[in-house]
């Protein structure tokens, strides 16, 4: 069993990489693998509650994070300083990622076989 | 070592189609070996056979292709991706094929490394 870390760093709807990688990780449950998933800089956006983006024409695809525990993602992570600094707590995203700090961060991509960013 | 590629961005709008190129020469001439070549977002676009850039400039998908046929390497495009963005079996170059997202997951699996080349 491979370990492979799923990074969302970017803000969602500015670009497609959020959405693409949502699409990806989505796969990757079917595959019985080690998947980690960790929301860190502007990526911890992408799963912030009660965004409208309705006046964009952008497929509001946040929501759809919940469907990652159907998929057997169950590792997820969110890194603790891009969260707090962008004003956010964990009531106010989608999903309950577990807090994890910097160096922990660094740990387990230490630990892992292969990467995706978006 | 065993490499797989993934691209995620555009010809000529940015690099890095250009350095995936460049790291792929490089990494067989050294002897690696390349497992697959996977396009995801925007580097689904360095398919299409319609891409005709001045003469005195490279041809990204011709360079592609070349690499893809000559080396034997699988070269895969994202059927999603693809799909929306008008990428389909119509203007697709030879030495691509469309695939689905599980090739990547699998790519990430078997190769030693998997190297992004994006923005």
């Amino acid at each position: 069993m491979a370990k492979l870390m799923v990074v969302f760093r970017t803000s969602p709807y500015g670009t497609i990489y959020s959405f693409e990688g949502l699409e990806n990780v989505l796969i990757m449950g079917a595959y019985d693998q080690d998947v980690s998933v960790l929301f860190i800089d502007d990526g911890v956006l992408a799963i912030k509650k009660g965004m409208d983006n309705s006046s964009t024409g952008i497929k509001d695809f946040s929501p759809t994070f919940r469907a990652l525990e159907a998929y057997d993602i169950e590792k997820i992570f969110i890194d603790r300083t891009s969260m707090e600094s962008r004003g956010l707590k964990l009531e106010d995203l989608v999903i309950e990622p577990e807090i994890i700090e910097a160096d922990a961060v660094e740990k387990m991509m230490e630990e892992q076989k292969n990467f995706f960013m978006f | 070592m065993k490499f797989g590629l993934l691209i995620t961005e555009g010809p000529y709008q940015h690099e890095a189609s250009d350095s995936a190129y460049q790291f792929a020469k490089a990494a067989l001439a050294k002897g690696h070996e390349i497992l697959r070549i996977f396009f995801y977002s925007d580097g689904v676009l360095n398919s299409t056979k319609l891409m005709d850039p001045q003469a005195d400039d490279r041809h990204i998908q011709k360079q592609w292709t070349e690499l893809s046929t000559s080396n034997n390497i699988d070269v895969i495009v994202c059927v999603a991706a693809a799909k929306r963005r008008g990428i389909n079996d119509d203007v697709i170059a030879d030495g691509f094929k469309i695939g689905g997202l599980g090739m990547l997951t699998e790519l990430a699996i078997e190769a030693d490394r998997l190297v992004e080349f994006r923005a």
